[in-house]
């Protein structure tokens, strides 16, 4: 398989903290990686890091064999790059349908008839189609995650980042989810996943990557990372060698 | 659960109507030379065109969020324009009406250039100050009668019609297309792809800008293109006033304050709120003028009352009771009949 995405000596520090310090790593086309790490290990800046909304200090970044490093977040989407936010930034003045829109025609770039199919393809997915008339911002938290979903799906993209997706739904809609997750990934797109919730995240990725300070502390099958003692006392807050 | 079971529409029963409503309501002010007096048909002239200004500070404010108060540079500069290429380039008025928003866009480019470099206050703060440059830039010109400004040659004013009942009609149907003009490319821009992303961009920019919208191009163009029309606008008001000043051209109680009270009573980032705002702002005009000072009180109390009460204007007022849209820009999707 081929690399989709590459980093190279990655680091970037707001004054004393850093929240990327040399991190290196490739992920391969096809591929369903998982991130763990503390609160404030520096996954989301890696993410904003990764679509441009973030400047490093150092390092590249590769997609699909393009340096990006100095690209536009705009222009990393038009390649393929897409997010979901881990706070949902909704275009709350426009109707669900229009936000999926934006997203097919801006990024896409996607026109009539196929945004619109796209769309409601998309939205039927994501179990929004009967809110597609509804305001973004009168939308529900466990709806505004679902719309950063489908924003991001309607941008046709390569590479999806996901950011804490799962938290707060129920068993039956957890697993919902994951169906749609799985299917997406079945569909060929490329998935990084940042996730508290464990065990929806296993049952999807092949690959884990832990994070701490800004750090890359473990990488490789995702049996043995959570059996690993770093993992442990991270989640579990207990000493391994105690 | 495919396309073929729903359906994508852009309109309404509501648009529909008022689309029918708004066609007779144009032909009859069409015809407003021969129904209406001089004096009607001049306020309702100043009335078109500030609903033009209102419309495109909306569009610049509202959605893209530049948030100037030095748009009078534009009025100013186009009714220069205006005056020095009807005396000096021999130009016919209504080419030059046009010319002047030619070189209103070329003139936006560098200073879009420098204060986009600033933001939120600062960008406000900076509009202004080049209002200001513009204002004592055209002071300094003493063929264009320097700080005491200059009337509009009788032979220019002619040129337009010879007989004044027909100036008065010519420039009356200026002022009504202009505000057609103005209100109907706002709506088509804001109805196509670029303007769904200007819309993005009004709700949200970190979001915009992940999802692939180019922010700085979007809001360079949609100030390149508001200030050539305000120029345009600006050599028409002009053209109606017959005489310039450094002064009354690059006002900024006349040409920006009265036009944000208009987009902020009526509703800002919509195309309604500035059409219900010119209205109000004309009623109570003509309803206070006599009161002086008082008149200016009472609109300062109107605005902080509407801002206090009613963030989203007048429109927004009436939005939230009822799902009404006069100019549909949006998408509804429903359900197919299963038949």
């Amino acid at each position: 398989m081929t690399t989709i995405l590459k980093l190279q000596n990655l680091r970037k520090a707001f004054g004393a903290v850093t929240v990327a310090d040399d991190q290196s790593y490739e992920v391969r086309r096809g591929e369903a990686l998982g991130v763990l790490g503390p609160n404030g290990a520096g996954k989301t800046s890696m993410f904003n890091l990764i679509t441009g909304t973030l400047k490093p200090n150092s390092g590249r970044i590769e997609f699909a064999g393009k340096d990006i490093t100095g690209w536009s977040a705009a222009r990393r989407s038009h390649a393929g790059i897409a997010r979901s936010f881990q706070v949902p930034q909704p275009f709350s003045g426009m109707t669900v349908f229009e936000n999926a829109m934006i997203a097919a025609t801006q990024s896409a770039g996607l026109n009539g008839q196929k945004a619109e199919d796209l769309c409601i393809r998309v939205l039927d997915q994501t179990e929004l189609i009967a809110k597609a008339n509804v305001p973004a911002g009168s939308l529900t938290l466990l709806e505004r995650k679902r719309l950063e979903l489908t924003r991001a799906l309607c941008t046709e993209p390569e590479l999806l980042l996901l950011d804490e997706i799962a938290g707060g739904l129920t068993e039956a809609e957890c697993q919902s989810l994951i169906n749609t997750i799985k299917e997406i990934h079945s569909s060929g797109t490329t998935i990084i996943w940042i996730e508290h919730v464990v065990h929806a995240l296993l049952s999807v990725v092949d690959r884990l990557i832990v994070v701490d300070f800004g750090k890359l502390i473990a990488d490789g099958k995702p049996k043995p990372i959570m059996n690993s003692p770093q993992v442990k006392e991270i989640y579990l807050g207990i000493e391994a060698d105690a | 659960m495919n396309s073929q079971t729903y359906a994508v529409s852009r309109s309404s029963r509501a648009a529909r109507v008022s689309a029918i409503i708004g066609t007779l309501v144009l032909i009859i002010l069409v015809a407003a030379p021969w129904w209406a007096g001089r004096a009607d048909m001049r306020l309702m002239g100043e009335l078109f065109l500030y609903l033009a200004l209102a419309s495109l500070w909306n569009l610049m404010a509202g959605y893209a969020g530049l948030v100037s108060v030095g748009q009078q540079a534009f009025v100013g500069f186009g009714g220069y324009m205006l005056f020095a290429l009807t005396m000096f380039a021999g130009l016919h008025p209504i080419t030059a009406i046009a010319a002047a928003g030619l070189l209103g866009a070329l003139i936006s480019v560098p200073v879009a250039v420098l204060i986009f470099r600033l933001r939120g206050a600062y960008f406000a703060i900076g509009t202004w100050v080049i209002a200001e440059v513009f204002r004592l830039g055209f002071a300094q010109v003493s063929a264009l009668g320097g700080g005491s400004g200059s009337s509009l040659p009788v032979a220019i004013v002619k040129s337009l019609a010879s007989k004044r009942a027909m100036r008065e009609s010519i420039s009356y149907w200026l002022a009504l297309s202009a505000a057609v003009l103005v209100v109907a490319s706002v709506y088509f821009f804001l109805r196509s792809r670029k303007g769904l992303a200007l819309t993005a961009i009004r709700d949200n920019e970190t979001a915009a800008d992940s999802l692939g919208i180019d922010i700085w191009r979007t809001k360079f163009v949609v100030y390149v293109v508001t200030s050539a029309f305000t120029a345009m606008i600006g050599a028409l008001i002009f053209l109606q006033k017959l005489r310039i000043s450094p002064d009354a051209a690059f006002s900024v109680n006349d040409w920006t304050a009265f036009v944000i009270f208009i987009v902020v009573i009526g509703g800002i980032g919509t195309i309604e709120g500035p059409i219900i705002g010119t209205f109000v702002f004309f009623l109570l005009r003509e309803t206070l003028a006599d009161l002086g000072t008082v008149y200016l009180i009472v609109l300062g109390v109107v605005a902080i009352l509407v801002m206090l009460k009613a963030p989203k204007g007048l429109w927004g007022l009436f939005r939230a009771r009822f799902d009404v849209q006069i100019f549909p820009l949006g998408y509804r999707v429903s359900k197919r009949d299963p038949s």
